[in-house]
């Protein structure tokens, strides 16, 4: 059972920060993991005054506020239209629309959950997070970025460009967390694949072998999909063995390969 | 702490725990079609409106509810009766304990999609769960009321 | 079929509306919301004696009111299950114990004025454990030297095999014919073991109870039950008062599904509120619903069939082994349903059977009643033996079901030498082939990107009711201006049979629907029943309700006799009054109703009680087609059609929502529901997130429909519908996943991870 002491809204980033230094402080997000915990919050800080729930874009990217829901990046039109809609595709299966109106795009990443299809989606894209004191990184460096160092993230960048994205889990049922997530992109001619759900942290992974260099065919896929198998390393929980993971991952990674060559073929 | 909100249309103060969560919080107002099934944010019985939109009330502070406008199906019985009789021709209210957040979504959805596809209904209220229907009632009710909708 | 006025018609339910606008009519919409709250404290161990416990620093937290441990409470034995007396579950509980038998066990109660109150003092009581080691796999259990009843105080009421100095709450067998025999003549001889394991029933309410003292003194008990009286006499006996002193009410119950027809929550705020005169309330959450209540019970069930080469089907030899965890709620009986219900589709051609079981005590959680009662699993078992035999012969499986399958008429050795006098299985098998297009489905089609479709089958039979035992009752009443009152103890879970009983009622009557009115259930006022389970609320209370009403119609025209002055004889009863029979003159049922509260000495009312000597069973056939990705494991379901045969299906509608309830119950504990206990006796599946029951986007397209029979003992022809429509999914769905990956899998659930791995190990 989740016990919170005070309650407050800052009114500025700032003030967020400030006060969550404190250890026994937390920032609220969705509140749908943190309220499943058994814990006591001496006071939750709820971004929703800072303006953190709207998309904005430029001529160069999307700039996606924290508190923006996965309900609405779900059904984003533009986003959709860049992704050939791997972001729908990733965030359909969360729970319900309920849930997905609760639970915000900040509180998805800051978590770094291994379930996450968020995070795994979010590695492929170019996307960079924007963290109020530690600044701009890529979501492969924030990954990374110690949990003891408590910051705000504010926003998510993700850069408009020509890409070709796709999005494939396994589920044991359609609403279930991901026994696996796959996401592929090509990005100016660079791959990068994300394996999530392993069950642990979604990693990522490229090219490094060149398989896809003189284009996709059914058995450079193939061959992509056995090499990122063998490089990820699975685990198992209830959800699946180790085995299983490494098993499917090699099946959903050339599926995604393939659905690119799809959108390549459709432009 | 104060908060303030509008509930089913009346302005409503209270001092209260900053841990107390909406579905506590509108409930202890009288409006008790709203349901807990789980503690998990899976089962959507909780479902109320938001400014319009559906959220799980067992997840979200009445803290944050403070200043917004939320609906219960005590308050939305009117736009829940146009397509609630479609429901009981079919008899797949059953238990009925699953009933008002699956009313209040379905309202979420038709207001977002006036004529939606069986697939679309299906996905938008995968997040209603229901043990006694089957769901394929409830489908079918929906159906013919949209049905009904067109031939009027 | 006969052609009803109200019976066979799809009426609205009495309580949709109020239902389905979210009005206050569940258990905690509806009491005092300054009860206390009462939760208990659970046990971390699987096999544990308490040693000390410590409650005095607890008992001074602000707002707490008692707090009870097993030192507290009545030293006399009793059983949960909610079942006639004397119970065939074993006397094998107390309140509170000081040795506690699985992980969630009560190990003290706790009372106090609001919530965070009682959990702070939940977590300052000071429990020293003696950890015990436990019994968690249920075939280390008989003979074990670890005894989990090892109390002198244990009792057996009834003669069930069972013996807890050998940790057995029941075994048995029996045989009809020579079935070594038989076997032995055979061709074929398949000898497979299933397994299913202990499902949830998932009810959206989680069980809940409120108790207050009443305005005589008496304990008032609000719950979400479906046996009253049962439920009655369990909390008298667990505080150890008389039972005159309990009084239980249901108001509406969130689903049931058999869950609720054990005393799960019942007996905690009971002994709160008798103890200290407040007004207590128990809610239990998600995770206690998962891991201390009463779940299916874990079988595994051994089928050795036998067939020529011709797919006659001889002999069938079952045994099965049943885990009723720590407690033997409904253990001796569910058991009874594996073979009871499974062998006897098979009479046509059967010369011999044989049915033995073992129902083990384990450090697991108790096991309960749920939808199927052990039917579900011996049907697994028999179902998907029977299909693999038609594969090993290469004939369809539907042509070898006809080969063998109970018809009408036939006695069925099996179960209990009953003969059915209404039987549509092979009308519902050729209906659900047309309807499903069995041929277009079966064969397995490659979809591509490793995808292929096929078909599976499975049939089901259940009971109606508890035949020469239980025993189900109707008031009748005629009310001012002519009305009719409905009273019954048959709780309606949500599957509708106030209405189902209204219809019953009116046809009989002759009057709408609306002009009866239901009332249920309360064990101070409704006549007695022995509640809604086992299948008999339709088939025995609605035999006990249309006898209540022809009854009440000959009073009605004695009534009449004497407003008219003529004699009895002269007069039929003809819904809106009674007539004489040449016509003259009649008088109207307001009137009747009038004279009946004025100078009068025949009772407007009439209760009639009805025990059926036989247990007529339902069918179905259930055909499925899937889906199956090959390379990943993963199914879709995406087809279902199945057709049963309830008799008279008394509100096809509502007959309807059953079945496709059923169904997709079924889905679930085929697929994805599991139950995973890990080596210190958790169970893993503890909440929604973890124990998956099918979303409307799991569960494909559900096409039911309904082959009547006239079962002549049942109401206007009915027979049960509400268990028997949850056997076909597992075997249906099992049969698809061997027809497109050649593996046949025995245990459930069947998850895209086992497809996968056993395709490879093929």
């Amino acid at each position: 059972m989740l016990t919170i002491n005070n309650y407050v809204r800052p009114e500025t980033v700032e003030e967020a920060y400030e006060l969550c230094q404190k250890k026994s402080n937390v920032v609220l997000g969705g509140m749908l993991w943190l309220k499943m915990g058994n814990r006591t919050v001496n006071t939750a800080i709820d971004l929703c005054d800072l303006g953190l729930n709207t998309i904005k874009e430029d001529e160069s990217c999307y700039r996606i506020g924290a508190m923006v829901s996965l309900r609405t990046l779900e059904t984003h039109v533009a986003l959709n239209l860049m992704t050939q809609g791997a972001f729908k595709e990733a965030l359909k299966h969360i729970v319900g629309v309920q849930f997905r109106n609760v639970a915000t795009l900040g509180g998805s990443l800051y978590g770094r959950f291994g379930f996450s299809d968020v995070l795994t989606l979010f590695e492929v894209l170019d996307a960079r997070v924007c963290l109020h004191k530690n600044g701009e990184m890529s979501i492969a460096e924030f990954a990374k970025f110690p949990r003891n160092r408590r910051d705000i993230l504010t926003e998510v960048i993700i850069p408009k460009k020509e890409m070709r994205v796709a999005y494939f889990s396994q589920r044991n049922t359609k609403t279930d967390f991901p026994v696996l997530a796959c996401a592929v992109s090509e990005i100016d001619g660079v791959y990068s694949c994300a394996v999530g759900a392993r069950p642990g942290i979604a990693t990522i992974l490229g090219d490094d072998k060149e398989i896809l260099k003189d284009g996709i065919t059914e058995e450079c896929a193939r061959l992509f999909g056995e090499y990122i198998s063998e490089s990820a390393k699975f685990d198992s929980n209830m959800r699946g063995s180790s085995e299983y993971r490494k098993k499917i991952c090699r099946v959903l990674v050339r599926r995604g390969i393939m659905k690119l060559k799809e959108a390549e073929n459709a432009n | 702490m104060q908060i303030k909100l509008t509930l089913n249309g009346k302005v409503v103060s209270a001092d209260v725990d900053a841990d107390k969560l909406l579905i506590d919080f509108v409930r202890e107002q009288g409006c008790l079609s709203v349901k807990r099934g789980c503690e998990t944010a899976n089962c959507g019985l909780c479902t109320v409106l938001m400014d319009g939109v559906p959220v799980l009330s067992c997840s979200t502070l009445v803290a944050r509810a403070s200043g917004h406008i939320v609906q219960t199906l005590e308050g939305l019985q009117d736009e829940a009766g146009e397509f609630i009789e479609f429901i009981a021709d079919q008899g797949a209210e059953q238990c009925g304990f699953c009933n008002p957040g699956f009313v209040m979504n379905t309202i979420a959805l038709l207001r977002e999609n006036p004529d939606p596809s069986d697939e679309e209904i299906k996905a938008y209220l995968a997040g209603n769960l229901c043990r006694c229907s089957g769901y394929e009632g409830q489908l079918r009710g929906i159906r013919a009321y949209l049905d009904f909708k067109k031939e009027v | 079929m006969a052609e009803y006025k109200y019976v066979g018609k799809s009426i609205r339910k009495k309580d949709a509306m109020q239902l389905l606008t979210g009005k206050p009519v569940f258990v905690e919409d509806i009491v005092n919301k300054d009860a206390l709250v009462v939760k208990v404290l659970r046990s971390p161990y699987a096999h544990a004696l308490i040693e000390e416990i410590n409650i005095d620093i607890a008992k001074k937290v602000p707002g707490i009111e008692a707090i009870f441990t097993y030192k507290d409470v009545p030293q006399k034995r009793f059983t949960m299950a909610g079942q006639t007396y004397p119970e065939p579950s074993p006397y094998d509980r107390l309140l509170l114990d000081r040795r506690l038998r699985f992980v969630g066990d009560a190990v003290a109660i706790i009372a106090g004025e609001n919530e965070k109150a009682v959990n702070k003092a939940m977590k300052i009581i000071k429990v020293k454990y003696q950890v015990l080691e436990p019994i968690l796999d249920m075939h280390d259990a008989k003979d074990n030297e670890i005894l989990i009843h090892p109390e002198g105080n244990w009792e057996s009421l009834v003669p069930v095999g069972a013996d807890n100095k050998r940790n057995l709450c029941a075994a048995g067998c029996e045989e009809d014919g020579n079935v070594e025999k038989v076997l032995a003549e055979c061709d074929y001889v398949l000898d497979r073991k299933f397994h299913v394991k202990a499902c949830q029933q998932a009810m959206m309410e989680t069980f809940r109870t409120y108790t207050e003292i009443d305005r005589y003194g008496r304990l008032h008990v609000i719950s979400a039950t479906q046996i009253i009286f049962h439920c009655r006499r369990i909390i008298a006996n667990a505080l150890d008062i008389p039972k005159s002193k309990v009084h239980v009410e249901k108001p509406r119950i969130g689903g049931g599904f058999g869950a609720k027809q054990t005393v799960v929550a019942e007996v905690y705020p009971a002994f709160v509120t008798w103890k200290t005169g407040k007004p207590a309330m128990m809610i239990y959450s998600r995770k206690e619903t998962q891991i201390a209540a009463s779940p299916r019970h874990e079988m595994e069930v051994r089928v050795r069939l036998g067939a020529t080469k011709d797919g006659i089907i001889k002999a069938i030899d079952l045994y099965t082994l049943s885990n009723t965890g720590a407690y033997g709620e409904h253990g001796p009986t569910t058991v009874g349903l594996s073979g009871h219900k499974s062998i006897p589709i098979y009479t046509a051609n059967m010369e011999a059977f044989r049915f033995g079981y073992d129902v083990v005590y384990t450090n697991r959680q108790s096991s309960g009643a749920y939808r199927g009662y052990g039917a579900t699993q011996g049907i697994f078992a028999v179902e998907s033996v029977v299909n693999e035999l038609a594969d090993i012969l290469n004939v369809d499986p539907i042509e070898i079901r006809k080969k063998n399958i109970v018809r009408e008429g036939m006695k069925m050795p099996a179960y209990y030498n009953e003969t059915t006098n209404a039987c549509a299985l092979d009308r519902c098998i050729s209906r659900c082939k047309e309807i499903f297009d069995w041929n277009e489905k079966f064969p397995v089609r490659d979809m591509g990107n490793g995808k292929v479709r096929t078909a599976g089958i499975g049939l089901s039979m259940q009971g109606s009711g508890i035949p020469n035992l239980d025993v189900g009752s109707a008031t009748i009443k005629l009310g001012d201006e002519g009305f009719y009152m409905l009273l019954i103890g048959a709780a309606d879970m949500g599957t509708g049979c106030d209405t189902t009983l209204s219809q019953i009622a009116a046809e009989c009557l002759d009057c709408s629907v609306d002009e009866i009115e239901v009332f249920g259930a309360d064990s101070d006022a409704s006549p007695y029943d022995s509640g809604s389970y086992a299948s008999s609320t339709a088939y025995v209370t609605g035999k006990a309700t249309e006898k209540a009403c022809l009854e009440l119609k000959e009073n009605m025209c004695k009534i009449a006799a004497e407003i008219l002055g003529c004699a009895f004889s002269e007069l039929e009863f003809r819904g809106d009054g009674v007539y004489k029979l040449d016509g003259s003159t009649m008088v109207s049922r307001k009137d009747i109703a009038t004279k009946s509260m004025m100078c009068n000495n025949i009772p407007a009312q009439v209760t009639v009680s009805h025990t059926s000597p036989v247990s007529p069973p339902p069918f179905m056939a259930g055909m499925v087609e899937l889906e199956i990705d090959k390379e990943t494991g993963n199914v879709e379901v995406l087809n279902y059609a199945a057709v049963v045969d309830c008799g008279t299906a008394i509100n096809p509608n509502l007959v309807k929502v059953q079945v496709e309830g059923g169904i997709v119950q079924g889905i679930g504990m085929a697929l994805h529901e599991n139950v995973t206990y890990n080596e210190k006796g958790q169970v893993l599946e503890n909440s929604f997130m973890q124990y998956k029951i099918p979303t409307r986007i799991d569960m494909g397209k559900l096409h039911v429909e309904i082959e009547s029979s006239h079962e002549e003992t049942g109401p206007y022809g009915a027979k049960s519908v509400g268990e028997v429509v949850i056997n076909t999914s597992a075997p249906a769905i099992a049969h698809a996943i061997f027809r497109a990956t050649g593996v046949w899998h025995r245990e459930l659930p069947i998850t895209p991870e086992k497809i996968l791995l056993s395709m490879d190990n093929e």
